[in-house]
């Protein structure tokens, strides 16, 4: 038997191509199609513990004149639990490729290294999309938080943020070499960007040096981003250009992850 | 003979050990070339070193003409690990589909990739409930249906049944007819008789470049097995 394979026209491989970007966004949402219950957590979770936080202040009395506690920080909220939540999903994820073999085989493919972070970077992005649309609406139909601005411009801050933990989270799993590490990237990486975000504290009272390291961290720009949407109306300057920054740190963290991430090793 | 690969005084050091000490060999094209050892030989790692992704002491690995791990390579050369390397939260099909696009191919190839391997009843499951001859046949999928020129598969066989590892080694003689060049390893002799071409490694040394009639000549055995350990004592007997 003599049969000619018909092969398909070498294609440029190496280079960025948004449609293998797609269809790794496309495999990774599919994946997730198949856990239910982790989608239900994603979309449900954040609206039930901003319940949680609406019951805790309901009561708690706040000077005439000031916007509630709960405003202030149940907003805050809206972008922090997206970050938090797909750094922990990425980083587990891409621990996952490394651990099943998948990621080297990956990497012998025509698959660019950033086709597979952006791709990933797209899907839980949309997941974040999703989760946003939902916890914005429980927030200000049932806990009747108050937001000055557009609602859009939430869901687009919560998103640009899931996008910064997704970026993060990618670039964290390349230094963690078993699923405990990978955990505790988590408290590492996160847990100082809350503590300075100037939600505790409000920054302007920081000593010093904790101010300057709150500058460098992109979170803290993405609260300032929700606050001005809070209290203004009509859109401002520092809004667009915190979410500028949110996102120009995602996408560095994505340009470190695809450079770490070595197609051979030892 | 035209070679899809070729092998030029390859050494690979992990940690502190010398895998590989300086192989050179060619592997002809269109043929199924075994790679045979025990368990440690230094299979894997030189098949890693054949599709790029291993990192090299010294030496030269040629694919198609090209430094192994060239970018234009790799819509070229498809690799199948040992531990089946598949999306475990996917159905098979989900998963060749996926690999069908990073090959710039379709639903339609993926689909006769699926069938291929024998999986076409499976092809809805989802890889986490096969069993492990299953997923391994899933993981073979998800390479062919990247029509690649040359093929690496490592220790494909292992834990299947008689009947299907004919079929498989049947499919993998059609592939070698249409053109493939495969490379295949495995650390049972019974599946030497079955290859066109032999490497046999041991301790990161090449103990034959031969084919199986040869070896057998050589080892003066028919019985591959048996052969094998011959040509292991002559050549002990004369390093001694």
């Amino acid at each position: 038997m003599t049969a000619t394979i018909a092969r398909p026209a070498p294609a440029p491989a190496g280079h960025l191509s948004s449609r293998l970007t797609t269809a790794t966004a496309g495999r990774v949402l599919r994946q997730l199609r198949h856990d239910h219950r982790t989608i239900a957590m994603m979309l449900v979770l954040p609206s039930l513990l901003l319940g949680l936080l609406y019951l805790l202040w309901k009561d708690v009395p706040t000077l005439p004149g000031q916007p509630g506690i709960f405003d202030r920080v149940g907003l805050t909220m809206l972008g922090i639990f997206p970050f938090v939540v797909m750094f922990l999903v990425t980083s587990i994820a891409m621990l996952r490729e490394r651990t099943s073999g998948t990621l080297e085989r990956l990497l012998t493919t025509p698959l660019a290294r950033l086709d597979l972070l952006l791709g990933y970077g797209l899907a839980f992005g949309l997941m974040a999309a999703l989760q946003a649309l939902v916890t914005v609406t429980v927030a200000t139909t049932v806990y009747d938080l108050d937001v000055a601005g557009s609602l859009w411009l939430v869901v687009v801050i919560a998103v640009v943020d899931a996008v910064l933990g997704v970026a993060l989270g990618l670039l964290a799993s390349a230094f963690a070499r078993s699923e405990f590490q990978a955990v505790q990237f988590m408290p590492v990486v996160v847990l100082p960007q809350f503590f300075l975000c100037g939600l505790l504290v409000p920054r302007e009272q920081m000593a010093g040096w904790l101010q300057a390291i709150s500058d460098v961290l992109p979170l803290t720009y993405a609260v300032e981003a929700l606050q001005e949407v809070g209290r203004s109306a009509a859109e401002t300057g520092i809004m667009w250009r915190d979410i500028g920054i949110v996102a120009g740190a995602a996408l560095v963290a994505l340009a470190l992850a695809a450079a770490t991430l070595r197609r051979r090793t030892s | 003979m035209d070679s899809a690969v070729t092998v030029t005084d390859l050494v690979v050091v992990r940690g502190k050990r010398e895998v590989l000490r300086g192989l050179s060999f060619a592997v002809p094209t269109g043929q199924v070339t075994g790679l045979l050892g025990p368990s440690g030989s230094g299979k894997t790692t030189l098949m890693r070193a054949v599709v790029g992704v291993q990192v090299v002491r010294s030496g030269e690995v040629t694919v198609l003409g090209e430094p192994a791990g060239s970018p234009t390579l790799r819509s070229r050369v498809g690799y199948v690990t040992q531990a089946p390397s598949v999306y475990q939260d996917l159905s098979v099909r989900e998963n060749a589909r996926y690999f069908a696009s990073l090959y710039g191919m379709g639903a339609r190839e993926a689909d006769a990739a699926v069938a291929d391997v024998g999986l076409g009843d499976a092809a809805g499951q989802l890889v986490r409930d096969l069993s492990g001859g299953q997923m391994g046949r899933a993981s073979l999928a998800c390479a062919l249906v990247g029509r690649p020129e040359v093929l690496v598969l490592d220790e494909p066989t292992v834990g299947l049944d008689p009947v299907l590892r004919v079929e498989l080694w049947d499919r993998f003689h059609a592939l070698a007819r249409a053109g493939t060049t495969l490379i295949v390893s495995s650390h049972v002799m019974d599946e030497a008789g079955r290859c066109d071409r032999l490497l046999l490694l041991r301790d990161g040394e090449l103990l034959a470049d031969s084919t199986p009639a040869q070896l057998r000549i050589d080892g003066r055995s028919d019985d591959l097995e048996v052969a094998f350990l011959n040509v292991v004592r002559d050549r002990q007997e004369v390093a001694a």
